[in-house]
């Protein structure tokens, strides 16, 4: 560390308390984002300790991330000055939690698994089964603009979040929206936290409505031999009254991931994953939610479907709720289970309508066939593409921008194809030396500019993140 | 006034499409609320082209310019504040594309709310926002306000349903934000422009999201001998996490006076009626039904009537929503207030407006959104009485000071516009302006548009502080 960090540090700790600071070499390692060490940590326990931290960023000109858990650092951009790590696990109170409204408000440090006991206990529930949920903090969930597989029928976290506090770039403590269901008072610029990756504003507290659990669930695996075919049978199944919880689609080697994810775990086994899937083939896994009688109703309808569709499914499975909930968490956790299998992955984000997927997918296979690359994909039939390139682990050793240059040149042709076909991409999880090649936001947009002023608005003196997207 | 502005915008548009004789710029001078603000010139573009260029003149000149749909407000939205360019976006008014397939649809701003659902319905679809003024309302409209409705309950506010905007900026320049599909890199942008109030930028075409017709729908109509008792069904449909697709409930006293002008089948001798609806599968609505039944009857419903057929149901929406007019019956005119409470302190809440209004010498009606906790206590006065005006405000101001006080806000649906731009301060700190401020200057920065607005004028543009025309009203504040 170098002098002038380790004074800022020092300066930083009498100001805020010397048990809030810490400039230890090894400590501040384990913040790194993509390999750039902080000078410091500060660690603050207090909405006022986050504003005073801010400002003495701002007067030191000191570019500061704000962090939970640190699971989801890697999305986005190296930043390009990063001083100071402000670690918000020490803010990690419900604020309020009001049943009868239901309305929660959570300090952005707080563990999702924290908030989730106390809904669990009330029936209720929040809709943010992201990857890495279970390791993430609240605040981590919403900067990182992950989405569920429960986005089929609850949305994003756009449509239940309602409002919340937070410290902009001049260090001042801010809110928008408030604790009700509906609110259209002033600019929602709460908004404009989601996905933001601390770019905008350090996250402070954020007001959700709740969504009541249901009183029955059950899940669907068909699989299909061609993606093709599996698409189409969820097209029918969105025609039909039925509305599904979840609707994805999980690739060959996806699947293949979580089977052998399963056969190593210590956990009591997956029901879900003992049977025997074809092989090659791509799997629809769908949730049903509501009383037993509608989830019944479901089973009856989606066999009918399966046995009248000129898309036959090769196999249908029937889940109960147990051997559900199983399946899910490895679907919603498959980021993971791609990046431990492969740790040289391109895991794309892709978004475009509903009725252009097939196609879509078909193209992006046809190019990773002709890179020789390995694919995975997780498709939600809403129109949300996580298709995954990866590059053999044999590769791995002499990591250098020669051995990625295939990785390199295939993330480039699908943002090309991405941007001819009108598709919105940008690629979240990459090895890090691929991103000295490739800007992981794709091809520029013409609302890039719009969103610059906006950060500039936020965030006058470039504090926050600088790099990391715009 | 503006003569060379006005010879550019006729060059542009062509005679028929300005507007400048004050007995013509007289009509644009109301929307729904109770404030007046007249434009000096009223223009009708066609396409987006047309708003880019009469922007670049009107901010050459620098004359301020407000986006305006039908009118139909009750926040003085679209009003011209400190007069100006009213860019009147009734002529663009195209369906630009239906997608049954993909669930989403094209439009200009100029669209009719209802004229959308009636265009997707041979497809099974339909637009969720549905607020009351849906047959007159435009789309454009319902973007600026981020409007509501009685089935934003179980479908959201149209924030949820608008996926991709155009937007004309202040510069002139055409943006593009946001995706057919709905998610794109970056930060939501469509989040931000949606419920902005046209302060921003001006929406000139919009992409939305169609929802599939549910299988069944059940119509309940419970009625209650005591507005308590009906308060604390609603507490308790909630607290049992039934989500109605609406529940919507019109005091007595509204009551009598709806069904004389309707005839929509309410009952004149109870204190309150809940208009419930529940959607989805078969199998699930006749449940919800049914537990809705229980509660209702646990907290005294003198009878829960079911709607027999299409035709009843649709007799007791028009009741709903055709309210507001007929309490044109009762007084000279209203005031239609849109607080937000959280739903567990409904009963107090009504208990208190009922004191307020009696304190003030006022009937109140109640016809709300009881669901979401989105209240519109509607303060009926003579406005010709001039003291009798300002005591409607004052008692207005009243309400939604309580609403805050438990934890609410100050507008639901209806948007701050000019109407609660001076009661912001009850929730927002200096902090919050300023912060508010940088966003707006960020996008506006000579705040030529829709000036004014949102932000009380003692912390809006300098330029509006001095310019401001004297208010139609006082201050409630």
């Amino acid at each position: 560390m170098t002098s002038a960090a380790s004074n800022f540090a020092a300066r930083l700790a009498s100001a805020i308390g010397a048990s809030r600071v810490s400039a230890d070499p090894a400590e501040c390692t384990e913040y790194a984002v993509d390999e750039i060490v902080p000078a410091a940590v500060a660690k603050p326990s207090a909405t006022e300790e986050v504003a005073e931290i801010v400002r003495f960023a701002a007067l030191e000109k000191l570019a500061l991330i704000p962090c939970g858990n640190r699971s989801k650092l890697e999305i986005g951009m190296p930043p390009s000055r990063y001083d100071l790590a402000l670690d918000m696990t020490g803010l990690n109170q419900i604020a309020h939690y009001d049943p009868g409204d239901l309305t929660v408000g959570v300090d952005a440090g707080a563990n999702f698994n924290d908030l989730a006991a106390p809904l669990f206990k009330q029936k209720q529930f929040l809709p943010l089964l992201v990857p890495f949920y279970f390791e993430s903090t609240i605040g981590g969930i919403i900067a990182s603009g992950l989405d569920s597989s429960l986005r089929h029928s609850c949305g994003t976290a756009r449509d239940f979040l309602i409002g919340a506090e937070f410290v902009d770039g001049t260090g001042r403590l801010c809110k928008s929206g408030g604790r009700v269901v509906k609110n259209v008072t002033g600019y929602d610029l709460h908004k404009l936290l989601i996905g933001s990756l601390g770019t905008v504003a350090v996250i402070t507290r954020l007001n959700f409505r709740t969504f009541p659990a249901p009183p029955a669930s059950r899940s669907f695996v068909l699989s299909f031999s061609a993606p093709r075919d599996a698409l189409v049978f969820s097209n029918l199944v969105e025609r039909s009254p039925i509305r599904p919880a979840s609707l994805d689609l999980v690739s060959p080697r996806l699947i293949e991931l979580f089977v052998e994810a399963e056969k190593n775990s210590s956990q009591p086994p997956t029901a879900a994953l003992k049977g025997e899937f074809p092989a090659g083939s791509w799997h629809l896994c769908v949730s049903v939610e509501g009383s037993p009688q509608v989830c019944e109703r479901a089973s009856r309808e989606f066999a009918e479907l399966a046995a009248s569709s000129t898309a036959k499914p090769a196999q249908f499975v029937t889940l109960n709720e147990n051997e559900g909930a199983g399946l899910w968490h490895y679907v919603s956790q498959f980021i993971s289970f791609l990046l431990e299998a492969c740790p040289l992955t391109a895991i794309f984000k892709i978004t475009i309508l509903p009725s252009r997927l097939a196609p879509l997918l078909e193209q992006l296979r046809a190019l990773a066939d002709q890179a020789s690359l390995p694919y995975a994909v997780l498709a939600r039939a809403c129109g949300v593409l996580y298709f995954s390139l990866l590059l053999p682990s044999d590769e791995h050793e002499s990591l250098n921008s020669a051995s990625l240059q295939p990785l390199a040149e295939a993330t480039s042709a699908v943002f090309s194809f991405c941007t001819s076909e009108n598709a919105c991409a940008y690629l979240p999880w990459c090895p890090n030396q691929l991103k000295r090649q490739v800007n992981t936001w794709g091809s520029p947009r013409a609302d890039f500019g719009l969103m610059r002023r906006l950060k500039s608005a936020f965030d006058p003196q470039n504090l926050f993140a600088p790099g990391r997207f715009l | 006034m503006h003569a060379g502005l006005l010879r550019d915008l006729e060059k542009l548009l062509g005679s028929s499409s300005v507007l400048f004789q004050p007995e013509d710029v007289l009509l644009y001078e109301y929307d729904g609320s109770v404030e007046k603000g007249r434009p000096d010139i009223v223009v009708f573009p066609t396409t987006t082209q047309e708003v880019s260029q009469i922007v670049k003149l009107a901010v050459k000149d620098n004359v301020p310019i407000v986006g305006r749909g039908a009118g139909t407000g009750l926040s003085g939205g679209a009003l011209a504040r400190i007069g100006g360019v009213m860019i009147v976006f009734a002529r663009m008014n195209r369906i630009l594309s239906i997608d049954p397939e993909n669930q989403r649809a094209v439009v200009q701003p100029g669209v009719v709310n209802f004229d959308l659902t009636l265009a997707a319905e041979p497809h099974g679809l339909y637009f969720a926002p549905d607020p009351s003024s849906q047959k007159s309302c435009t789309i454009g409209g319902n973007v600026a306000e981020n409007a509501g409705g009685p089935h934003t309950l179980a479908y959201g506010v149209t924030a949820n349903h608008v996926t991709a905007l155009e937007l004309v900026l202040p510069d002139g320049e055409i943006v593009r934000v946001g995706s057919a599909q709905g998610d794109a890199p970056g930060y939501d942008l469509t989040g931000l422009f949606v419920g902005s109030e046209g302060t921003l930028a001006l929406v000139t075409e919009i992409t939305v999201k169609l929802t599939r017709k549910p299988e069944a729908i059940k119509t309940q109509l419970a009625i209650f001998d005591s507005v308590d008792d009906a308060a604390e069904t609603v507490v308790d449909v909630t607290a049992r996490a039934i989500i109605p697709a609406a529940c919507e409930m019109l005091d007595g006293w509204t009551l009598r006076v709806v069904e004389d002008f309707v005839h929509a089948g309410f009952p004149r001798d109870c204190a309150a009626v809940l208009l419930l609806e529940v959607e989805g599968l078969a199998e699930a609505v006749t449940a919800q039904a049914a537990a809705i039944t229980d509660v209702c009857k646990t907290h005294h419903a003198r009878e829960v009537r079911l709607a027999r057929d299409n035709a009843e149901r649709e007799l007791l929406w028009k009741g709903r929503k055709n309210a507001f007019g007929a309490l044109g019956r009762l007084a000279p005119s209203n005031y239609v207030l849109d607080g937000v409470i959280p739903r567990t302190k409904l009963p107090q809440t009504l208990r208190h407006v009922r004191e307020i209004g009696a304190r003030y010498g006022f009937d109140i009606c109640n016809i709300f959104h009881a669901g979401d906790g989105n209240l519109h206590p509607i303060v009926l006065y003579d406005p010709r009485d001039k003291g009798q005006f300002e005591r409607a405000m004052q008692a207005s101001a009243e309400i939604i000071r309580y609403c805050v006080e438990v934890g609410g806000t100050l507008t639901g649906e209806h948007g701050i516009g000019m109407e609660k731009a001076e009661l912001m301060p009850l929730l927002f700190s200096d902090a919050d302006f300023d912060l508010m401020r940088r966003v707006h200057d960020a996008c506006n920065p000579a705040c030529l548009l829709n000036p004014g607005k949102i932000f009380p004028l003692s912390k809006g543009c300098g330029e509006i502080r001095i310019r401001a025309k004297s208010s139609s009203r006082p201050s409630p504040s």
